[in-house]
């Protein structure tokens, strides 16, 4: 790397990609970036990486980056520990930002669960819930997505390399959409596409294959660590769902309990629905 | 582009039948033909070789926050009056790298990226997509900083227009003044009726393909026909904008409580902005490589319903949504005319039709131009 004066980073910045509950598909993000993995590798120290190296050193790290939520009692020591060893924390994905989908458990009853699926459920020790990383310690950066835009994690790290602070955007899914030329799938065929109050990042995929946006990259505009921005306005989405789209509550439960259902945003709308 | 001297000549007609030799004429003076093509439930412009490639006997359904499309038993080539492109996208690009900046030692250069533009010739333009490229035009060749890149493509454009003869709910260009029928700013014109087309030139450029095709002199009683049926759209239309007092009246309206209502329902999402043919709010994004050793200077679309648009260091200053649909409708409707010297709305009514809960301008405009209780 070429070191700039700005740069906190005298030597190559020592990286930790760290696991909690997830699938996974968030470091393999990672490892998709072919192109730049060389210069990657030039750029920064992997000192701990279980999915792509059995060679696993000790802390402290420069940059820690978070995938999964918290789910079992045994995570919560381990955030702890990772938070005092790392200097700059990132969550990488929806489990770690927000819950994931595995927090549709902390709408219902985890010990049911356990009694229907596991003959023996005593020996499973799972919490109640799952949450996300930034409940149990503060975090630095956040990137959102089922799973994370490379792109996006690299330009992260590129800025940071640099001494710069990385700067995430938030706006919504509709203006990648309008810049790429795809036809508003909500206006020309009646899905209920959350494209208007979800993120930026994934780069429109869904609505460039003529789907509805399903809301992997969590709300726009919804910063839990940057300054605030405008909460999206849900409640007006969900309206022209049901009025005009014909989506009965039940439907419209489901469209914001998704990946990202834990996140408030998203919680508040889907529970409001639940009650009606 | 028109050149002042041009003397238009009485309008022609030509046969549906031949209306291949159009696309010959401009091919054979080098141009690509975009025209509007279906697409993604909509049209959007695309290149075509022929009049097939055209949808054909096909209809637009525009409401606020609806858009379908529907087969009928004619065969017209230009019955769908539009879709969420207006001509903004082919002269104002969503994505423009402008520089590329190169790191040597302790300094750097920067190449500067041109872009490769054809001459192409659009089909199937109407009156509001030119008043809205006419706007553009204001904004980005003014004298002090004519924009480049938009300085090339605007004029490798050949604009084939067609008067509207029909009206879609959301359509309010009569009470703009900017149509039905196209006014100004095309090279060639067409009004189409069941059989054939009146054809006029609109500029020596359009002149010079219409020579190229096979025509007859259109009769008195044909043109008064046609003048007929534009008139009987603009008639049609229901939207109007209470333009005579709506400066004033928006800049009286600052603490008017129609704001919250309206920011009740806007989701900030931008599709109005992105869609509207005059809106020209962009970013610039510094893309550098991980080596540090190249950094990519690219010009987006913005829009001011985005969260940056507001922000400068360390403050936002346009946080809510409402402050956000405030200022779009105030530049838009009052501060634009002082800027510009014209409103920055056309009444084409796309940001009434895309607006994915279907907010209406023209009603916004009618709320706030009342004075509140």
């Amino acid at each position: 790397m070429v070191e700039t004066q700005f740069s906190p980073y005298r030597k190559q910045p020592r990286v930790a990609v760290v696991k909690f509950a997830s699938c996974d598909g968030c470091q393999l993000s990672i490892l998709n970036l072919e192109d730049d993995l060389l210069a990657l590798g030039a750029a920064i120290d992997i000192a701990y990486f279980p999915e792509a190296s059995s060679n696993m050193q000790e802390g402290p790290y420069d940059i820690a980056f978070v995938e999964g939520s918290i789910t079992c009692p045994e995570d919560l020591p381990r955030i702890l520990e990772l938070r005092q060893q790392t200097t700059t924390l990132i969550t990488i994905g929806a489990c770690a930002t927000s819950g994931g989908i595995q927090a549709l458990r902390n709408w219902s009853d985890i010990e049911a669960f356990k009694q229907a699926v596991y003959p023996n459920p005593e020996y499973i020790q799972s919490l109640s819930t799952s949450t996300a990383i930034s409940e149990h310690v503060s975090v630095d950066y956040e990137l959102w997505g089922c799973p994370i835009d490379k792109r996006q994690l690299l330009r992260v790290l590129t800025d940071l390399l640099q001494g710069v602070s990385p700067r995430i955007p938030t706006h919504n899914v509709c203006i990648d959409c309008k810049r790429q030329g795809h036809v508003c799938v909500i206006v020309s065929q009646g899905l209920p596409c959350l494209g208007p109050v979800t993120r930026t990042g994934c780069g429109a995929i869904c609505p460039s294959m003529g789907r509805d946006c399903y809301g992997c990259f969590g709300p726009a505009e919804h910063v839990s660590v940057q300054p605030p921005g405008v909460p999206p306005n849900m409640t007006s989405l969900a309206q022209q769902f049901h009025q005009h789209l014909q989506l009965i509550p039940v439907e419209m439960v489901r469209r914001f309990r998704g990946i990202n259902g834990s996140v408030q945003s998203f919680s508040k709308e889907s529970d409001a629905w639940e009650s009606k | 582009m028109n050149s002042d001297s041009f003397q238009a000549p009485s309008p022609r007609l030509f046969l549906r039948k031949n209306f291949l030799q159009l696309f010959h004429a401009l091919k054979q003076l080098g141009y690509q033909i975009l025209g509007p093509v279906l697409s993604q439930g909509a049209i959007q412009w695309k290149t075509i070789t022929a009049p097939e490639d055209l949808p054909i006997g096909w209809n637009d359904r525009q409401e606020p926050g609806s858009y379908r499309l529907e087969q009928d038993s004619h065969s017209r080539f230009f019955n769908i009056i539009h879709g969420p492109e207006s001509l903004k996208p082919l002269t104002f690009t969503s994505r423009e790298t402008l520089l590329v900046l190169d790191r040597q030692d302790h300094t750097f250069s920067a190449k500067e990226i041109q872009p490769e533009i054809k001459p192409t010739a659009v089909l199937g333009v109407r009156a509001c997509d030119l008043a809205g490229l006419a706007i553009q035009d204001r904004i980005f060749l003014n004298d002090t900083y004519p924009d480049p890149y938009y300085e090339q493509r605007r004029e490798h454009l050949l604009l084939v227009a067609v008067n509207c003869t029909k009206a879609h709910p959301a359509c309010f260009c009569a009470s703009m003044a900017t149509g039905p029928k196209a006014q100004y700013g095309f090279d060639l014109c067409l009004t189409e009726a069941d059989e054939d087309f009146l054809i006029e030139a609109g500029s020596r450029k359009g002149l010079q393909v219409l020579e190229q095709l096979t025509c007859s002199l259109a009769s008195e009683e044909r043109i008064i026909q046609d003048k007929e049926r534009i008139a009987a759209c603009a008639a049609s239309q229901t939207r109007r904008l209470p333009t005579a007092n709506l400066p004033d009246a928006l800049y009286e309206a600052h603490d008017h409580p129609r704001w919250d209502q309206v920011a009740a329902r806007c989701l900030s999402c931008s599709n109005c902005t992105m869609v509207c043919p005059t809106c020209f709010c962009h970013g610039v994004e510094e893309t550098p490589s991980l080596d540090f050793q190249q950094s990519e200077h690219t010009r987006v679309w913005d829009s001011c319903f985005a969260p940056d648009h507001g922000y400068i260091h360390g403050k936002n200053f346009r946080p809510t949504t409402k402050d956000r649909y405030r200022m779009w409708l105030t530049h838009k409707l009052a501060s634009w005319i002082d800027q510009f010297g014209t409103s920055g709305c056309v009444g084409c009514g796309r940001c009434i039709t895309w607006c994915p809960v279907g907010i209406d301008i023209t009603e916004e405009a009618q709320a706030l131009s009342q004075p509140s209780d």
